[in-house]
């Protein structure tokens, strides 16, 4: 979706402020979102792309007026509701208890959940899985796909159309347009594409700049190479 | 930890009151725990280990192991998942980008805030900012100069936009009169802004890479 947190190449935003000494945390509930979070994918409630997809779908002031956690705070929320797990009337009189000081909900212990997002941790993560062969080399010009889907992509507004060129082959992944949609675990060509910078911003471009992007072959179709002379240092 | 703390930067103002969002968060994992989906203590567990365990200097020693044996860097470039777990570490597809005098590379994600949180901990604020965000792509450059690197224009920029399950890291060049370090003398050189890229490891290294302990 052509949606407010496909940020690459925006103007406006200013200087990038740096805190001093800055803590992993800055407000003791920041952690928890985080752990609950953790949690609610080892317990495969939702996935890594429902989980991105439903923090675009935030309306874009919201998305702009709020911190890091305070979006994942939301999409936790969202997804729940969506899913069933909760509704938002409960979470409201579950606040209105915990304002009052006591908390209802009886302890629980589960060193299983434990185990598995501490395994999460250290394990390589599965999101690498079998499937078609690339159609793909290292070296091969390729124009990305002009269109804007609705739904969740991983190809960035900035590089659409454009043209790169094949870095490297990484495997098979789980292609995130379906699985963010509840579509399964699709398990398509995953590439490393190289972009001049002058094919992305024109000329704006710095000199000898390039980005990387790591992309589905979905997004791809075969190319000619280098059309232009901006192009021919690739 | 207090949340009472005086931020500068559009990414610490809230929509709600902190005491607000405090409880809502307190409700969702009070909702969760009676569900059974959910354990507090699972919760602790996973923040001591952002706030105790994980951090920078998990890939600062990554860093000094490749800067003393050339074997490992080489299968650090080609295999950097592999590479990192035989000295322990993992929880990420990793991708490790040399800088050499030619070339150097910068570490962003323009769509969320992807970053190899298992090797080098939680991302700062600074990188999950709509500034960073925004601009690390178009003009790396100029977001280089703010942060006191600057790269002329006969050196190649390469800059990584973390769009799949692949994360970045970045080898920094090792800093000229360091022969005679040893690997744990060289890890504490390293910093995490090196390893993303909007920093050089300098040889008397003023910010360390492991975390203060002093807070926690």
């Amino acid at each position: 979706m052509n949606g407010i947190h496909d940020m690459g190449g925006m103007h406006g935003f200013g200087r990038v402020e740096r805190e001093p000494e800055e803590p992993v945390f800055h407000a003791e509930w920041e952690g928890r979102v985080l752990g609950v979070s953790r949690a609610c994918s080892a317990q495969k409630i939702f996935n890594i792309d429902e989980s991105r997809h439903a923090i675009e779908r935030m309306p874009p002031e919201d998305y702009l007026a709020s911190s890091y956690y305070e979006r994942h705070l939301d999409r936790n929320v969202r997804l729940l509701v969506e899913k069933g797990v909760i509704t938002r009337e409960e979470l409201e009189r579950r606040m209105a208890v915990l304002a009052q000081g006591r908390d209802p909900a009886p302890s629980h212990e589960d060193p299983s959940l434990i185990a598995r997002m501490l395994r999460a941790l250290t394990a390589r993560p599965s999101y690498r899985q079998p499937g078609p062969p690339p159609h793909f080399s290292p070296g091969d010009h390729v124009i990305t796909r002009r269109d804007a889907p609705r739904g969740h992509t991983r190809l960035p507004r900035y590089a659409r159309g454009k043209h790169g060129l094949i870095h490297r082959v990484h495997g098979c992944y789980i292609f995130p347009d379906a699985n963010a949609h509840g579509e399964g675990e699709q398990s398509h060509p995953l590439y490393s594409i190289r972009f001049e910078a002058v094919e992305l911003w024109g000329v704006s471009a710095e000199q000898r700049a390039c980005v990387h992007l790591d992309l589905w072959e979905r997004y791809l179709e075969a190319a000619p190479p280098a059309p232009t002379p901006g192009r021919s240092q690739t | 930890m207090s949340g009472n703390h005086d931020h500068e930067g559009h990414d610490h103002h809230h929509r709600e009151p902190e005491s607000v969002l405090s409880l809502r968060v307190r409700a969702l994992e009070s909702l969760l725990v009676e569900k059974k989906l959910v354990s507090s203590d699972a919760v602790d567990r996973i923040v001591s280990a952002y706030e105790q365990d994980i951090g920078p200097h998990h890939g600062a020693k990554v860093v000094a192991r490749a800067w003393v044996d050339p074997a490992y860097k080489e299968r650090l470039l080609a295999d950097g998942s592999a590479a990192i777990e035989e000295l322990g570490f993992g929880g990420v597809d990793l991708k490790v980008v040399e800088n050499t005098p030619q070339v150097h590379n910068l570490v962003t994600c323009t769509l969320c805030s992807c970053y190899p949180h298992s090797l080098i901990g939680l991302p700062p604020t600074w990188y999950k900012s709509f500034e960073y965000r925004s601009r690390a792509v178009i003009e790396p450059r100029v977001v280089l100069r703010e942060f006191g690197v600057d790269v002329p224009e006969t050196i190649d920029i390469r800059v990584w936009d973390s769009s799949a399950e692949m994360r970045y890291l970045v080898l920094p060049q090792r800093p000229p009169g360091t022969e005679g370090m040893s690997e744990t003398e060289l890890a504490q050189l390293v910093t995490r802004d090196a390893m993303i890229g909007v920093a050089l490891v300098q040889r008397t290294s003023g910010t360390p890479a492991r975390p203060e302990r002093a807070a926690l």
